[in-house]
């Protein structure tokens, strides 16, 4: 492999290792992530049922996205229902979850 | 104007890139931002939504280098409470270095739909699915292809072994969930593809299905796969699958087989998240250290189905970064052994993956 491309990913890297310190050090707290995760409002029971189904799976093929407006809530959920071929109630469950 | 493209350095992409000609990719512009358009009414949870990743990427095999920055949007929107029309697509510059021992790159750009489809719900276990869809063979193709979701930038080397290589079925398919229960649940899909040769989907005749086994209390799933092309050389194909992540372990481990008749193969991948550092959110949690093993056997001398012509093995080793914000750093190590030769590939990528409202809602 070329020397340069090696420093290319070297730096590349590197930087973002920095980058992820930096904003790992400045997350909003709960209380300011509320606002643009829904989830973060959800109970505890809502919680357990709608993340153990977000767990099985949504996770089982990819990161879940750190955050998305309410207003796309259901959109999603009938985008990866598809995809997931989810039942009702996990549908329901979800919903919930996203949605408290 | 007609022409399919397919990027060699990059087997994973390959079933996605159509280039269409930019007149008609307008009125396709135009019939998706009217259908937009009609979804306006919807209640606030219903926005449309568009969402995909921007990447760029890096390729060096064999000693030469490609560099691919590359768009996937994505576009889901409704109508009504039962229908939802999504797209994807894909917008991509590739600079290959010229070939022949001259100096230099060329670069080339290729622009398409890589499918458009109505989602009809017409049961709580019926889906109808019309027009242009990924084919679900296994898992790669319509799980595990868009540019932020996979481990590694490129694809495994069955991937067009049961896809039609094209990657997309143009015609029906039934989907959904057939039983769910606590303990396990059990979807399918079952669909027929017609023969499609314009500029925006095409599409050979088949069809097929895939039957799937998920267990949540152990994280396994399991699967079969059938897909039988209906045109030309008729041939069956047979695919399974297995993926398992424990809950909460941070490791996953994904599997597949296809065989053709003239060909046949496997890949099994893993990959793992540690929270001992901090949790996933660390610094090291965020690490992701990823293995894939692959083989492709051919039977006989036919190549009809886009694996490599004699045997070949391959050995990935990656390490992926997900950072903050929804972007992830891929970086790999390539041993590919065959008859022909053997050889290194180095990849290093950067993907941001976006999703966020057509428009502001209520």
């Amino acid at each position: 492999m070329n020397p340069k491309h090696i420093l290319f990913s070297i730096a590349l890297l590197s930087s973002s290792v920095a980058l992820a310190q930096t904003t790992t050090q400045t997350q909003p707290t709960p209380k300011q992530a509320s606002n643009s995760h829904p989830a973060a409002h959800v109970t505890p029971k809502q919680e357990d049922a709608g993340s153990r189904i977000f767990r099985q799976n949504c996770s089982r093929c990819h990161n879940a996205p750190e955050g998305f407006s309410p207003s796309i809530s259901d959109t999603v959920l009938r985008h990866m229902s598809v995809r997931a071929s989810l039942s009702m109630r996990d549908k329901a469950e979800l919903l919930r979850f996203l949605n408290p | 104007m007609r022409r399919t493209v397919t990027v060699v350095a990059m087997p994973g992409l390959r079933l996605l890139f159509r280039f269409s000609p930019s007149g008609r990719s307008s009125a396709t512009f135009v019939l998706t931002l009217i259908l937009i358009s009609l979804a306006r009414s919807m209640a606030a949870q219903d926005t449309p939504l568009i969402s995909g990743g921007i990447g760029f990427f890096t390729d060096t095999s064999a000693g030469q280098t490609s560099y691919l920055p590359i768009i996937e949007p994505l576009l889901a929107a409704p109508l009504g409470p039962r229908v939802l029309i999504e797209s994807r697509a894909v917008l991509l510059e590739s600079f290959d270095p010229n070939g022949g021992g001259m100096p230099g790159y060329n670069h080339s750009h290729f622009v398409g739909l890589t499918y458009l489809q109505g989602d009809v719900t017409l049961t709580s276990h019926i889906t109808l699915v019309a027009g242009s869809y990924l084919i679900p063979f296994n898992t790669y193709n319509d799980r595990l292809s868009p540019i932020w979701i996979g481990n590694f930038q490129r694809g495994p080397l069955i991937a067009n072994l049961g896809t039609e290589s094209t990657g997309t079925g143009t015609g029906g398919m039934l989907s959904g969930s057939a039983v769910s229960r606590s303990k396990y649940s059990l979807s399918y899909n079952a669909y027929f593809s017609s023969l499609v040769n314009n500029s925006y989907f095409q599409a050979r005749r088949s069809a097929g299905g895939r039957l799937s086994l998920f267990m949540p209390d152990h994280g396994l799933e399991v699967g079969f796969s059938y897909n039988r092309q209906l045109q030309g050389v008729k041939e069956n194909f047979y695919g399974a699958y297995a993926w398992w992540g424990p809950a909460n372990s941070g490791f996953q481990l994904r599997s597949e087989f296809a065989s053709g008749r003239h060909a046949e193969g496997y890949w099994i991948e893993t990959a793992y998240r540690t929270q001992a550092f901090g949790g996933f959110d660390s610094i090291v949690g965020r690490l992701e250290p990823v293995f894939r093993m692959q083989q492709t056997f051919r039977r006989d001398a036919t190549a009809s189905d886009g694996l490599p012509p004699v045997n070949t093995q391959i050995a990935d080793f990656g390490l992926d970064y997900n950072l903050p914000h929804n972007t992830r750093i891929l970086a790999s190590y390539s041993r590919e052994f065959a008859s022909t030769g053997n050889f290194n590939i180095w990849q290093t990528g950067i993907v941001y993956r976006f999703l966020t409202p057509a428009w502001k809602g209520k």
